[in-house]
């Protein structure tokens, strides 16, 4: 392992951790609003995937609205898209699942095994209709590999670990700086006081899904143009592996989801590199275990004290 | 008369069940659909001391269950069957009648102590945190066994119908069925008696207030790490009998998949009811099978009035998105479950006249 490897695998890993990021910064989200784990999310990024592969060939195909459209243009028209396409769905899950189990104030276990089985229906209603069949997502923009110094560097590479930076100083801006973000905020501190003060709570609940959602819808589209291969379940495992690393990241954290994605994203990548690839999943979840045991509450949780 | 109704009963079920086996009434698919009934009940039974009467969410429970089907295969395997791997059987084959359970309880206890792993951090972690330190030592479990090669790693372990078939030489009745059987009636009537005793029911107090049963003098520690070595041991329990039904483990089949079918169980039937957890996971095995006849009947005639199109066709896939869709209508209508927190007793009264069941 010389140290263009080195370099080389700090790259691998900083995109790997890209994925897990932004798929981690919208179960934040969820979750510092509502406190509820939004199982569903890996799915919803898989239903992203799979809403840019019909984008990218609706606008490249024939039936395309300029017949031979240049990639880089189709793919500037797919990402609005897919965002709001896949914010649809985000919103159509919280309407139809989670809005009336809140209303009726049921426990939080309910909604989250409730989250867990839309997951399940996302992604087996998935297989169902479309078939087990592998698709493969057509070549928007070209790989160009720049070769510095004998690491090879991808252009998409590049764009993966650009759009997550970017997409964490979005959310950052908006939670922090914007009116609708310090209501976000409010309603994870006190979910009772926020409406008595005028605040509209479903819609601000709304506004968290489309961003999170959308998040995912761009992350699917950024993974089918890393790895140009789809199946049904691919949100699943990337799903719960985000997962843990919101948590350890120290959940409801914003900084916390970014920093977490890119240390699970750095640990797998490195544990492929000096162990066989089989033990990726041991080491990679004992450390995050040994992690969490010394700080219970993440690396950028705050310890809730329970009042007697 | 009161006290032995439920003995009664029990055992003429067992000889019943036992009867059409032998006769082979039931064909062997049949057969197996009520051990893996059994099977699923003992899962969910235990996954409702921890998520349901303790009030945490833990989903790893097929971690468990994959610790004791390996450890209690491995172990008859290398007691009883002469084996390429693990050499000649140590003890006498015929022996295995006597010593089966045995073996099975070791491969509990085993599993118990894996229950450790999530029990000690579960002191200080709650909530959320609690459910990844199950899920990754799902994981944990799951790829351990993968990567270790004497067991077969991700090939799978086999060897366990030789252990049953010298079962059935010394005498030719349906064991397994006999063992699994004996196995729920174990899991139920275990906790049944731990969560009714003034003892077990420091658990419901932490569900309910965690402080103030600390205040109460229930000491929370020791009461979580009990709960989480029995829910873990009897869900070895039920790894074990579930390697030895089918003959064959392979660390494939304790996924996260498993832990999701076992929580769906446990809040189908309601969060602390244990005639919910054994109604729910009878439900949920009858369903799962049910659904294999369904739709291809389906699929036909939806054919035969042409609503279909015909390069499409209904198929297994389906049973995964009708269940979970059931589940959320449910949690929508009924989100306490089917029994929701009662047991049969308190949804008729009068059944106690005939009945005592502690």
């Amino acid at each position: 392992m010389d140290f263009a490897g080195i370099i080389q695998n700090i790259l691998n890993a900083l995109q790997w951790g890209s994925f897990y990021s932004l798929i981690a910064l919208g179960y934040c989200l969820v979750y510092g609003v509502l406190l509820l784990i939004n199982f569903a999310h890996g799915d919803i990024f898989m239903v992203g995937a799979y809403i840019s592969l019909f984008v990218a060939t609706l606008l490249l195909g024939q039936f395309g609205g300029i017949p031979g459209m240049p990639g880089w243009l189709v793919l500037t028209l797919a990402v609005p898209l897919v965002m709001i396409l896949t914010s649809c769905v985000g919103v159509t899950l919280e309407r139809i699942a989670y809005r009336p189990l809140r209303r009726k104030g049921a426990h939080r276990l309910y909604v989250v095994i409730t989250a867990l089985m839309c997951g399940l229906i996302l992604e087996n209603g998935n297989l169902a209709l479309f078939g087990a069949s592998r698709r493969s997502f057509p070549t928007l923009v070209e790989t160009h590999v720049f070769d510095v110094s004998g690491v090879a560097v991808t252009n998409i590479k590049l764009a993966v670990i650009l759009v997550a930076i970017i997409a964490f100083l979005f959310l950052r801006f908006v939670v922090v700086k914007t009116k609708i973000g310090m209501a976000m905020r409010a309603i994870s501190y006190d979910k009772f006081a926020v409406p008595l003060m005028g605040i509209p709570i479903d819609t601000v609940i709304v506004f968290t899904f489309v961003l999170g959602s959308g998040f995912a819808g761009l992350a699917g589209l950024m993974f089918a143009m890393t790895y140009p291969v789809l199946d049904p379940y691919m949100g699943a495992m990337i799903g719960w592996k985000a997962f843990i690393a919101a948590v350890v990241g120290g959940i409801g954290s914003i900084r916390g989801a970014f920093a977490g994605g890119f240390l699970l994203g750095f640990v797998e990548i490195m544990v492929v590199a000096f162990f066989p690839s089989t033990l990726r999943d041991l080491i990679a979840f004992s450390i995050l275990l040994f992690i969490l045991w010394l700080k219970p509450t993440g690396l950028y949780g705050v310890a809730r004290r329970t009042k007697i | 008369m009161r006290k032995l109704t439920v003995p009664i009963l029990l055992t003429m079920l067992l000889v019943g069940l036992g009867w059409i086996s032998y006769n082979e009434d039931l064909n062997l698919y049949w057969q197996s659909v009520i051990m893996f009934m059994g099977i699923n009940i003992m899962m969910s039974s235990s996954l409702n001391i921890v998520n349901g009467y303790m009030g945490e969410f833990a989903c790893g429970h097929a971690g468990f269950m994959a610790v004791g089907a390996y450890v209690s295969s491995i172990l008859s395997v290398w007691l009883f069957a002469n084996d390429r791997v693990l050499g000649a059987a140590v003890l006498p084959p015929e022996s295995s009648v006597f010593l089966f359970p045995v073996v099975l309880l070791i491969g509990g206890i085993v599993a118990s102590f894996f229950g450790l792993l999530v029990a000690i951090p579960s002191f200080k972690t709650r909530g959320d945190y609690l459910a990844i330190i199950t899920i990754a030592a799902n994981y944990i479990v799951k790829s351990t066994i993968e990567n270790v090669d004497a067991v077969g790693g991700a090939r799978g372990f086999m060897g366990m119908g030789k252990v049953i078939s010298a079962m059935e030489k010394v005498a030719e009745i349906p064991w397994m069925m006999i063992w699994v059987f004996v196995g729920t009636i174990f899991t139920i009537v275990i906790i049944r008696r731990f969560v009714t005793s003034t003892y077990g029911k420091g658990i419901i107090a932490i569900n309910q207030d965690e402080i103030a049963a600390e205040i109460m003098s229930v000491n929370t520690n020791k009461m979580k790490i009990i709960a989480f070595m029995l829910s873990a041991g009897l869900a070895g329990m039920a790894g074990a009998l579930f390697a030895h039904v089918l003959g064959y483990v392979n660390p494939g089949s304790f996924t996260i998949m498993k832990s999701t079918e076992a929580l769906v169980m446990v809040y189908l039937g309601g969060m602390g009811s244990l005639t919910g957890s054994v109604l729910s996971a009878i439900l949920f095995t009858v369903m799962m099978e049910g659904f294999r006849f369904v739709f291809p009947v389906l699929n036909d005639s939806l054919h035969y009035i042409n609503l279909l199109p015909d390069g499409y066709d209904i198929t297994q896939v389906w049973k995964w998105v009708l269940i979970p869709l059931l589940l959320v209508l449910l949690m929508q209508f009924r989100p306490e479950g089917i029994m929701g927190n009662r047991e049969l007793s308190d949804i008729f009264p009068k059944l106690k006249r005939f009945y005592s069941f502690k």
